[in-house]
């Protein structure tokens, strides 16, 4: 049986399973959840292509080389690395190789019914909340979840009481600070009470050149009636390998609307789980991601309809550039008691480079007999017709296709609802437009 | 075909059970010794006299296949196949080969004629002239081997060779040597390298250059042993400028057991070629408690090796407990085309999963699939598809279209497709939906008198049309019938 055949063990996978080993002995749920998930890696490995899930990405071949876990930044060099949305009107918490730097985060003066803490220390505090962290976890073994739960030591822990309303967003800026290559793990969670309203941003960014590798994971639970709203900015370094796992519990009729934007790293994988577990809910999962040179980006995502009468909706949108890849993989799954489901889910690739590569896998998984699903899935080069009527009205090529590929990503973005925050992504699109050309 | 009246009456039975082709033919017959080692193999080659080269290749197929494991990626369970415990080779004893229709064993003929497929020439004329239908030439194999090759004179006159593969290894063993597992090479999956060591019959049919076959040409397959495995190779070769339309129905009877069957279908289109290839597949799919059935693992591959050359699938599954099945096109040969419409039936207890895979290698190479899948009962219908592009595939085109319809609560139906692009100015368009018949179709129906089920029949037969026009006239007909009877009780 292949199942007993064990792989050589890589030198990242040795080192990993090293650092593993160096997880401090302690009692209570915490230290037992790290050492059940380093147990799941040692047994496990790295996802290689004959795992499904990570059949594009083989995170074996890609972290090969192992690097140190990322020691403290220093304050300043964190606020000079945080560019994104400074300035804008958020409470910002600033996040560097894994740590919260509290000098520069806004920790204070908060809105009635919301509270943010650091993971650090709510576990010296040993706040009741922690007993919903890891409380998601996906139905098969994720590497890049395992690793984390067994290596984050710290993060941001946002509640937001039941009926509260936070106008103001909580971004939460997660900025890469060294020389040398190296790793960091970063936990977040964030609990929204029934009826309340928030706004999540989390950034990703880093210094170009240098082959670090960052490992964010977020828990997310909304409760009966609640709205959240969150979007990912994602824009690491040209050299930067970025895993991020974002988990979603969404209540009854709850609404979420959930955006990834993506145009940095070389390797990017980002793992969407949404678990539907009350009537009536409403979910979004959209993303715009624009590749160049190289690059690779993986969005795997997974709905999962447990119950009766909801909706989600998914739109990705890619532009892939000279020779990078993209790939979407998406599973929409609806239980025998999911009747009512209405999912729509839609994945649409523009291929501007001659050797871009574009991998789509829209998935369907349904046992309901009264629902609607679809699943649409499109890739090619930018409309002859399009780019000739721009052309016959005076605008040069570079330009008509400017124009048309912002279009495209567009239809995506327009879907984030707050303003300030749609500013910035549109900005960031036309940057890189802009570097293009 | 609406439905009629007593089905209403037997509303929660399952149509398997009304299987019509679950008869059994007693029949004395010759097997091999029970079980798979190198002596079974060499038993089948010897019995069918087979040249040394031929043998060696199925001795290599087998050792290959000792090393191999299962697949098990699809979405199908089933117990675990013991294949020490099925005879891989049953054939009808005679005397000698027959030689004229005559000399076949009449139980068979009488088999055949039970099926509707008349293999006395003059018996299928006089359907034709009743019906006022085309001709079609039928290759019949029964378990392990064929029985009788209808219109092979006529066929000979155009130049066609259609004949059994094992008489074409001793009298075409070129072409076979040359075609044979160049489409579907011996080590390609678990069940194909099954297939390679242990072969015994199939068609096997080449159209030479420039000839358009005169007439339909079809291969019906029924096994019939007890615990016999049934293990055909079809190899179609359409040389330049050349088409065929091929045809192939299955039955068997209704048993506890379960019976497999691993066939494997290679399909050669050269430049300007065309080969048309229709399934009525329509297996025992075990009864309603899904005990029994045929387990069907096949490979089928058509590779459309000339410039412009087409290969079309169109298949009708209706039967089997397990169907697992991906019918698909190499294109090749520039500006070359594959097309794949499927309808795939489910109820009872059966398991689908079954698709196709495009790939696409030339320039200005085009696809299309149409695949509509339809479960009903406990039934769960699985689409697997894959659509390439290769980095120099430029220009490549493909359209596909996967929709399900769902019937009761307890049944599943699943979309998995891979679309890979490896340059940009491949167009692929994939869309999927999933839905059940809506309540305001049958309301419609309804208000203007039909019955629920007459209702659902007329929905489904629209729902699957688009495949259904795909089919030679002949089949078109048979399975819509089909259609009808397999969704039989499947309303309420």
């Amino acid at each position: 049986m292949s199942a007993d055949i064990r792989p050589m063990r890589t030198p990242a996978e040795q080192a990993l399973s090293a650092a593993l080993e160096q997880i401090p002995a302690g009692s209570g749920r915490l230290s037992d959840l790290r050492r059940s998930a380093a147990r799941s890696f040692n047994e496990h490995g790295l996802p290689h292509r004959r795992i499904e899930e990570w059949k594009y990405t083989d995170l074996r071949t890609i972290l090969r080389e192992a690097v140190p876990v990322a020691g403290p930044a220093g304050v300043a060099q964190a606020d000079a690395a945080a560019k994104l949305l400074a300035g804008a009107a958020v409470r910002r918490i600033v996040v560097a190789n894994g740590a919260v730097v509290r000098e520069l985060s806004d920790l204070d003066g908060l809105e009635e019914g919301l509270s943010v803490v650091t993971l650090a220390d709510a576990i010296a505090k040993g706040r009741d909340v922690l007993s919903r962290l890891a409380g998601l976890s996906p139905s098969r073994y994720d590497a890049a979840l395992a690793l984390n739960t067994a290596l984050a030591g710290d993060g941001v822990v946002i509640e937001v009481a039941a009926g509260a309303q936070i106008e103001r967003p909580i971004h939460i800026a997660h900025v890469f600070v060294g020389d040398a290559p190296a790793a960091s793990y970063a936990r977040s969670l964030v609990v929204v009470g029934d009826e309340a309203h928030a706004t999540v941003v989390e950034t990703f960014e880093g210094p170009a050149g240098i082959a670090y590798q960052a490992n964010a994971a977020t828990e997310h639970y909304v409760g009966d009636r609640a709205h959240l709203d969150v979007v990912r900015i994602q824009v690491q370094g040209d050299a930067a390998v970025n895993l991020s796992t974002v988990l979603f519990e969404v209540g009854r009729e709850a609404q979420v609307h959930d955006f990834v934007f993506t145009s940095g790293a070389a390797v990017a994988r980002t793992s969407l789980y949404g678990n539907l577990i009350g009537d009536d809910s409403h979910v979004a999962f959209n993303g715009a991601v624009l590749l160049k040179g190289r690059q690779h980006n993986d969005t795997t995502l997974f709905v999962d309809h447990q119950v009766p009468g909801c909706e989600s909706r998914e739109l990705f949108k890619h532009v892939l550039d000279d020779s990078s890849r993209g790939v979407f993989q998406g599973k929409i799954v609806v239980r025998q008691a999911a009747q009512k489901t209405d999912g729509r889910m839609m994945s649409r690739a523009l291929v501007l480079g001659d050797n871009a590569e574009m991998d789509n896998k829209p998935e369907l998984e349904i046992f309901a007999d009264d629902v609607q699903c679809g699943h649409g899935a499109t890739c090619g080069a930018i409309d002859e017709d399009l780019l000739f009527y721009l052309q016959a009205r005076g605008i040069p090529l570079k330009e008509a296709q400017s124009l048309l590929v912002q279009a495209f990503v567009g239809e995506a973005i327009e879907t984030v609802e707050h303003d300030g925050v749609r500013d910035a992504l549109i900005e960031q699109a036309e940057a890189w437009l802009k570097a293009r050309a | 075909m609406p439905a009629v009246q007593e089905t209403v009456e037997q509303v929660r039975s399952i149509d398997v059970d009304q299987y019509k082709y679950g008869f059994f033919t007693d029949i004395e017959s010759e097997k091999a010794a029970k079980g798979l080692t190198e002596e079974t193999v060499r038993f089948i080659s010897a019995k069918k006299g087979e040249p040394e080269w031929l043998l060696e290749w199925r001795l290599d197929a087998f050792r290959r296949w000792q090393t191999m494991q299962e697949p098990e990626w699809a979405r199908v369970s089933y117990p675990r196949i013991d294949y020490q415990d099925l005879y891989y080779y049953a054939a009808p004893k005679a005397k000698e080969g027959p030689k004229s229709i005559d000399d076949i064993d009449p139980e068979i003929l009488a088999t055949y004629e039970k099926l509707g497929i008349p293999l006395r020439e003059r018996d299928a004329l006089l359907g034709i002239e009743s019906t006022g239908g085309s001709k079609v030439a039928v290759d019949a194999v029964f378990d392990s081997v064929s029985v009788a090759t209808t219109f092979k004179e006529e066929l000979a006159k155009a130049g066609v060779i259609f004949m059994p593969i094992s008489e074409a290894v001793r009298e075409y063993p070129e072409l076979v040597k040359k075609y044979l597992g160049s489409v579907v090479p011996v080590t390609d999956n678990f069940f194909a390298t099954l297939n390679s060591a242990v072969f015994s019959d199939g068609s096997f049919v080449y159209v030479p250059k420039g000839v358009r076959c005169p007439m339909e040409l079809s291969t019906y397959f029924r096994i019939n042993e007890r615990n016999t495995g049934q293990f055909e190779r079809t190899l179609i070769i359409a040389d330049e400028g050349a088409y065929v339309s091929y045809l192939e129905g299955c039955t068997a009877p209704m048993r506890d057991e379960n019976q497999l069957h691993a066939a494997v279908v290679e399909l050669v289109a050269l430049a300007d070629a065309e080969i048309k290839y229709s399934t009525v597949q329509n297996w025992y799919p075990g009864d309603k408690d899904g005990k029994g059935g045929i387990f069907n693992f096949v490979t089928k591959r058509g590779d459309c090796r000339g410039d412009r050359s087409k290969i079309s699938w169109t298949q009708v599954e209706t039967g089997s407990a397990i169907t697992w099945k991906y019918p698909s096109c190499i294109l090749r040969g520039d500006e070359s085309r594959g097309e794949f419409y499927s309808i795939a039936i489910s109820n009872g207890y059966q398991q689908v999963d079954s698709g196709t895979k495009m790939i696409h290698l030339g320039r200005n190479t085009t696809s299309r699939i149409i695949a509509k899948g339809i479960a009903a009962g406990h039934s769960d219908n699985t689409y697997r598809g894959l659509v390439s592009a290769h980095r120099k595939a430029t220009g490549a085109r493909n359209f596909t279209n996967c929709d399900s319809l769902l019937i009761g609560d307890k049944c599943g139906a699943h979309t998995v497709p891979y679309i890979e692009s490896k340059n940009s100015s491949a167009q692929f368009e994939h869309e999927a939906t999933t839905s059940k018949i809506s309540e305001d179709q049958m309301f419609y129906c309804r208000q203007r008198g039909l019955s629920d089920e007459e209702a659902t029949a007329l929905i489904v037969n629209g729902f699957v049309k688009d495949v259904l026009q795909q089919l030679p006239m002949e089949f078109a007909v048979e399975a819509q019938k089909l259609i009808s009877v397999s969704l039989e009780g499947s309303v309420g």
